[in-house]
């Protein structure tokens, strides 16, 4: 694991909304208590648009060292936040991403909280749709692809306080991620991938409860002996 | 006859009286497939734009132009901020550092201004956007030969045709895309605003021409 000092990617939400703008960071700061999640939205009289010189101010604000995500509403605040971008010193430390803005705002700081670089925090958002937990029932041909790949699964005790949430959801993803596997969590009668923090997330899976896990693939293997060893370590909570 | 800084200054006055005119206009197209903002933010760039065309005068054409990308940039608040504001930038760099403009420059700003739309807000003819009403009036400004002024009035005709060509057309880009075919028969507010400000720039260059006769 990374130092907790090391910086952490921060995040600006830009909306022609003030109110819409600060409501998703303050729902994505609560997932993410050390990253910088800061709102951009209306024009300065108070009206509904997106003032340039803000999301530039913004962007400086919300960069501790390690780079920003920028995410938007519509259309407009996608070109504001652009050009702001292009007219800064470095523009290489900023990443506009085109993801489901409240999704994307919880995945981005959820990842960034996890300590993942700019990149993999542009990338949690932009894989935040459409990524939601489906019922295991609704999936029946995910399943049949893993009977004939020959799925290793195992049982795992979430023997921490807060069971699949935040951080140990962005600890587990993270630890298959560089592995070649496809490795879904199922809880009850839900299931998700494990590439997908926000997914492990939905499946509200609490401390004490189990879960199974389901690897397909080469690394199959490995990805099930990593999981169940960060499970066995509380995940390091 | 060319255009000095003197000459666009001129016009972007005449721009900004033109604006302001149309405010409620561009308000009521904007309404009508959008979210109404149009208007107002044309109305709030363009009066920053006069005053600081009073507190800084630019020396070159280039300047003015790039004054014009900064106001706007900084107090449009929708879409036309970025998109004019590139389109302004844009035109900036084409005419460089020169101190007159002759026909094929205009063009050339046109040109300019024309690309930085697209590369901003990715439209293409038919989309229902500026982009309908900013391409004809290049193609047509690069044909109209060495006279600024003829370049600039068959840029302004061209442009009022390829507004009122975006009437019956779909929205694919911008607000009015989420209407689908309910945007169909109205005119499309971006593409009237550019039409507007050319027709502004063009009538600025005729009444100078004839002033200097
Ligand atoms: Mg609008």
């Amino acid at each position: 694991m990374r130092p907790v000092d090391e910086p952490k990617v921060g995040l600006v939400v830009v909306s022609h909304s003030e109110m819409l703008a600060s409501g998703i960071a303050e729902l994505a700061a609560q997932m993410a208590p050390h990253v910088a999640v800061l709102p951009v939205g209306g024009t300065p009289d108070g009206g509904l648009g997106t003032d340039y010189e803000s999301v530039c101010g913004a962007l400086v604000g919300a960069d501790s060292g390690a780079g920003v995500v920028v995410l938007y509403d519509l259309g407009s605040a996608k070109m504001t936040a652009e050009m702001a971008v292009e007219s800064a010193d470095d523009a290489a430390r900023y990443a506009v991403v085109d993801a489901p803005l409240v999704e994307g705002a919880v995945a981005a700081a959820v990842a960034a909280q996890g300590g993942a670089r700019l990149r993999d925090v542009a990338a949690a958002a932009e894989g935040a749709s459409g990524e939601a937990p489906v019922r295991a029932s609704a999936a029946p041909a995910r399943r049949s692809l893993h009977l004939v790949t020959d799925p290793v699964s195992v049982e795992i005790e979430l023997n921490n306080d807060v069971g699949l949430h935040a951080r140990p959801a962005a600890l587990l993803a993270r630890t298959v991620a560089e592995l070649d596997a496809d490795v879904v969590v199922r809880y009850g009668e839900s299931e998700a991938s494990a590439a997908s923090v926000l997914a492990l997330m939905g499946l509200g899976a609490p401390g004490g409860g189990s879960v199974e896990v389901i690897a397909t693939g080469k690394d199959a293997r490995e990805a099930v002996r990593r999981i169940e060893e960060l499970a066995e370590r509380g995940f390091d909570d | 006859m060319t255009c000095t800084a003197e000459g666009v200054v001129s016009a972007l006055r005449a721009a900004v009286a033109v604006v302001i005119a149309h405010r409620d206009e561009l308000v009521r197209l904007d309404r009508e497939i959008g979210d109404g903002d149009h208007g107002e933010n044309m109305r709030r760039g363009f009066t920053a734009l006069l005053s600081r065309l009073d507190s800084e005068p630019p020396a070159t054409p280039g300047s003015a132009l790039k004054l014009v990308a900064t106001t706007l940039i900084s107090t449009v608040g929708g879409a036309a901020g970025p998109l004019y504001g590139t389109a302004f930038l844009r035109a900036a760099s084409a005419v460089g550092d020169a101190t007159a403009l002759d026909g094929p420059a205009v063009a050339k700003a046109l040109r300019g201004a024309l690309d930085g739309v697209v590369a901003r807000g990715k439209a293409e003819v038919g989309d229902k956007t500026m982009v309908d009403a900013l391409t004809p009036a290049v193609a047509a400004a690069e044909a109209a030969g060495d006279d600024m002024v003829a370049v600039l009035v068959a840029a302004a005709d061209a442009a009022d045709a390829g507004a009122e060509s975006t009437v019956p057309l779909v929205a694919r880009k911008g607000r009015a895309s989420y209407l689908g075919e309910r945007s169909a028969d109205h005119l499309d507010p971006g593409a009237r605003s550019t039409a507007l400000l050319l027709r502004a720039f063009a009538d600025a260059a005729q009444s100078d021409e004839r002033a200097q006769r």
